[in-house]
This record gives structure tokens, C-alpha cells and sequence, in this order.
């Protein structure tokens, strides 16, 4: 009989293990958050001038920083997530999966393991991903409802992120593949109003920017970070977090249990 | 357990992937405490027989209990009682020996000191106790295998299903492995192995069935087997009831199609 201290118990060996793999490859921690510091540092330093003149209102580059600095931090999210997909089709192919679904461990240990592990990664990649734009100028005017917002919404968006990436790996069938699908997922706010408003858009290409994830997601964090009123775009933000998350963890589980071929 | 209690029966049991059937109605009993082989080529169906009976993959049609449980309505029984090494290796390569065996022991909710202390025995028994603190990527084949099989040990399962275990390995890693399972049999561990190597089969199983196409088309004793056929040799037996050898052309045919 599972029981639920069981599940935790598995889940926290499961943790443990991943973050172990972290350590030894270290190659990939340090990918995951250089990613985002480098995009940040790109488009502040090269872009910036040029795009912070052309925000409504803004004067230069200071004006841009604050502008992408939220984008930033949710592409940091969706780098670490990747790594979930890899990992777990690393997984996968060399038949440690095989070996974890013959005992008697608690159902879902092994993505939750994955999970957890993701998000402390996360953790860690988004307090250097903000000390460096902090270093860089950006001030958040958030107060402590906007701060708890801001890790509120991170948090969730992190547990969708990987969840819909194990997923992916789990459906890749092997760590080159898994490396590849989830690739839209760093696209995606580049068509959003992640980094241009959408209404400079074409009207097509503005259209699939305001009706994309990535872009309420955004809005709530910005307005979050700005101690501004969130309004639709959190709710919007919030709905497509969890029904990412609900759909990528029905769509993972069912992958994990279902018997391979062979 | 109970030594009245056959450690598998099997009744029935078909699967078919697609079009392709591997296995066309499979009937066995593995009494407790006794080695079966099951002897076959590449392609026979021997590793989805294992996929089932380890609660890996469904059987289409058919019954199977391992260990008094039934595969399909009492899986984690099932999973309580076995233990498992693949064909290929499961081990967690980013992590050393040690880690892999400490992964096991902390699985099997075994008590903090009880895990470390059947880590310290497994990697002694096993030869690993001077690579412990490396990580298993820079182990050798006959290495891997040895650590794979001695994961399997770690919460004492009554029931070990071992596919190919000593495919790929070097004659005198593979001596080792025959070792294991003799060991594990002195202990009373029941033991269900596949193999394409008569000579393995041979030495180690007190009941043969030789699979072919899906079918098992011969099963006994190797001494049986041999009577039955007139043969020297478990080749001979082999190649009197299905017609073809049962050794792989090469070794490039040793991946199973799976």
C-alpha cells in the first residue's frame, strides 16, 4: 500500500538524485543560466538604446531594462525547464526508468523528483538572473504583495513549464530529440509582448503575440515587478499556467505508465 | 514463501505489437528455488516474456503470477517481490557505484544504517568496493553488469529475472555472472533467465524451454532436452526441433529487436 509519506519519502530520494546529476554536470547548470544573462546582456547593451527610444514613453536604455528585465526572468524559467526534458529522456534510454517501474516505489516519484529538482534549479538561476540586471540598474518597484505575486506566479509557471517538458522528453524517445522539442518554448516570447509592444506588430503577428501564453504571463510579471494592478493578464497568466500544468501532468503520467514497446 | 507455490506460472500468454505476434501462447511453471532458461534467438520473444512477468508490459491475452501475484491486477505485489536486470544496463551513470546501491537501499525504505551497511556488503561481494567512489560512466562492461545485478540484490528479492545477463560480456565477466546465480540459487533465490547461449543454459538451469517464433516448442531438463532430440548438445536439440541453429550469426545481431 502507497501511502502518501511513502510518495514523499520516494519524491525526496528522487530530489536528492537529481540534484546529485546537477552537480556532475555542471556544464548544463551553467548553460541553463548563462542563456538568459547573456540574452539580457544582448539586448540591453546592443538593442537597447535604440528599442528603450522606441517604447511608449521611454527615453533609452534604462527604459528598455525594465522593459525586458520580466521577460528575462520568465525566459529563465523556460531554459531550466528544458533541462528537465533532456534529463529525463536521459533517463529514459539508459533504462534506469525500466529499472524504477519493476519496484515497488511510489507511482509519480520519479517525475516529481524532476520537478522539484527544476524548480530549486530555477531558484537558483533566477537570483543570479536578477542580480546581474540589478547590477545592470533595474529597480523593481514592487511592494511585498507585488514580490509574493511575482514568486507566486514564477512558481506556478515553473511547475507548468516542466511539467509540459517531461512530457516532451518523456514522448522524444531519445536525448537528441528531447533537447529539440521543447525549443519553442525559448521562441515563444520573442512573439509576445516580451520585448515589443504587440501593437508595433504586424496585425497577424500581433494577433497570435496577445492570444500566446507567454504574453499575459509577462504582463502579470511586469505589473507584479512595477507594483502595478495586474488585471486580466493575471488571470489570463493564471489559467494557462494551470492548464498547461494539468494537461502536461495527465500527458506525463500517462507516458511514464504506459509500457513501452519492446 | 512457500516452496508449494510455484515462484511463475504462466498460462496462455500472447502479445503482439501491431502485426508483428512475439508471442503466440506461452504456458510454463518456474517452481521456487530453481533456474529457468529460456533459450531462444534474437527475435524469439524472450525479453517481452520478461517485459510481462516484471509488470514492464501487458500481455494481450493470457494469465501470468509471479510470486503468488497476478501481472495484471496485482502489480506492485508483483514488484515487491522481484527483482529485475535488463538487457541493457540500468544504472545511473552520473552517479558512483556507491550512490547507485545507496539509491537502491533508500527506494527499498531500508533504515539509514541497515543501507549503508548492505551498501558496504554488496560492492564487497561484487568486486566494487575499490571503485565505490567513481562514477559508474568509467566502469567496464563486465563492471556495469556486475553493479546492475548487484542493485537488483539490494532489497533481497525471492524472485530475479535476469535477460541476457551475460550478453556482450567478456568470457571471464561472464563466468562471474554464472557465479552470481549460482550463489543466488544456494540461497534459495528462484531465478528466470533468457539467454541465446546454450552453453549458459546448460550450465545453470535445472529447466530449459526453447523458444522459437513466439512459441515454446521444447521444454525439460537439459539432460531431457537431449534424450528427446537425440543430440550431444543443447545445439543439437535446438536445431533437431526448429530446423535453424539457435546461435546469432553475429554479434552485431545481439540487440534483440525489440
Amino acid at each position: 500500500m502507497t501511502t502518501v509519506t511513502d510518495a514523499a519519502r520516494d519524491s525526496a530520494t528522487m530530489l536528492g538524485r537529481n540534484l546529485k546529476h546537477m552537480l556532475r554536470y555542471p556544464s548544463m547548470t551553467l548553460m541553463l543560466i548563462g542563456q538568459p544573462v547573456l540574452l539580457l546582456l544582448l539586448f540591453v547593451y546592443v538593442f537597447g538604446g535604440t528599442m528603450g527610444a522606441g517604447l511608449p514613453g521611454g527615453s533609452g536604455r534604462a527604459d528598455y531594462l525594465a522593459y525586458i528585465a520580466p521577460t528575462i526572468v520568465i525566459m529563465t524559467v523556460a531554459s531550466v525547464a528544458l533541462s528537465t526534458a533532456i534529463y529525463i529522456a536521459k533517463d529514459a534510454t539508459e533504462g534506469v526508468i525500466d529499472r524504477f517501474r519493476t519496484m515497488p516505489i511510489a507511482k509519480g516519484s520519479v517525475l516529481t523528483g524532476h520537478v522539484l529538482a527544476a524548480l530549486a534549479q530555477t531558484a537558483i538561476a533566477l537570483v543570479v538572473v536578477v542580480a546581474v540586471a540589478v547590477l545592470l540598474g533595474y529597480r523593481p518597484g514592487a511592494g511585498v504583495a507585488g514580490s509574493l505575486g511575482a514568486v507566486g506566479l514564477l512558481l506556478l509557471l515553473g511547475i507548468a513549464l516542466t511539467w509540459l517538458c517531461l512530457a516532451l522528453g518523456l514522448a522524444a524517445g531519445s536525448v537528441e530529440t528531447a533537447s529539440n522539442t521543447p525549443m519553442f518554448l525559448m521562441l515563444l516570447p520573442f512573439l509576445s509582448s516580451g520585448f515589443v509592444p504587440t501593437d508595433t506588430m504586424p496585425a497577424g503577428l500581433a494577433w497570435i503575440a496577445e492570444h500566446q501564453p507567454f504574453t499575459p504571463v509577462i504582463d502579470a510579471l511586469r505589473a507584479c515587478l512595477d507594483g502595478t494592478p495586474t488585471g486580466s493578464a493575471g488571470w489570463w497568466a493564471i489559467g494557462w499556467c494551470v492548464l498547461i500544468a494539468i494537461a502536461s501532468y495527465v500527458w506525463a503520467r500517462r507516458l511514464f505508465t504506459a509500457a513501452r514497446a519492446g | 514463501m512457500n516452496t508449494r507455490i510455484a515462484a511463475i506460472e504462466v498460462a496462455g500468454i500472447q502479445k503482439a505489437y501491431g502485426d508483428n505476434a512475439v508471442l503466440r501462447g506461452i504456458d510454463l511453471t518456474v517452481p521456487v528455488g530453481t533456474v529457468y532458461a529460456l533459450l531462444g534467438p534474437n527475435g524469439a520473444g524472450k525479453t517481452t516474456m520478461v517485459r510481462i512477468l516484471s509488470t514492464l508490459a501487458r500481455a494481450d491475452s493470457g494469465e501470468a503470477r509471479v510470486a503468488g501475484f497476478d501481472v495484471r491486477r496485482e502489480p506492485d505485489g508483483v514488484r515487491r517481490s522481484i527483482g529485475v536486470t535488463g538487457q541493457f544496463s540500468a544504472i545511473d551513470e552520473l552517479l558512483t557505484g556507491g550512490e547507485n546501491l545507496r539509491l537502491m537501499a533508500d527506494l527499498a525504505h531500508l533504515p539509514r544504517a541497515e543501507a549503508a551497511a548492505r551498501t558496504t556488503e554488496l560492492l564487497e561481494r561484487f568486486g566494487l568496493t575499490d571503485a565505490a567512489d567513481r562514477r559508474a560512466a568509467t566502469y567496464s562492461g563486465g563492471m556495469k553488469r556486475r553493479l546492475d545485478l548487484a542493485m537488483t540484490l539490494v532489497s533481497r528479492p525471492g524472485l530475479i529475472f535476469l535477460d541476457e545477463p551475460t550478453t556482450g560480456l567478456d568470457p571471464r565477466s561472464r563466468r562471474d555472472v554464472w557465479q552470481i546465480v549460482r550463489e543466488l540459487l544456494a540461497d534459495g533465490v528462484t531465478i528466470f533467465l533468457t539467454t541465446q547461449y546454450l552453453e549458459e543454459a546448460d550450465r545453470l538451469a535445472d529447466t530449459v524451454g526453447l523458444l522459437d517464433g513466439g512459441r515454446l516448442v521444447a521444454e525439460g531438463t537439459p539432460a531431457e532436452l537431449k534424450a528427446q532430440a537425440g543430440g550431444e548438445t543443447l545445439d543439437d536439440v535446438f536445431l533437431a526441433l526448429t530446423g535453424h541453429a539457435a546461435t546469432p550469426a553475429s554479434n552485431d545481431e545481439l540487440e534483440e529487436i525489440r
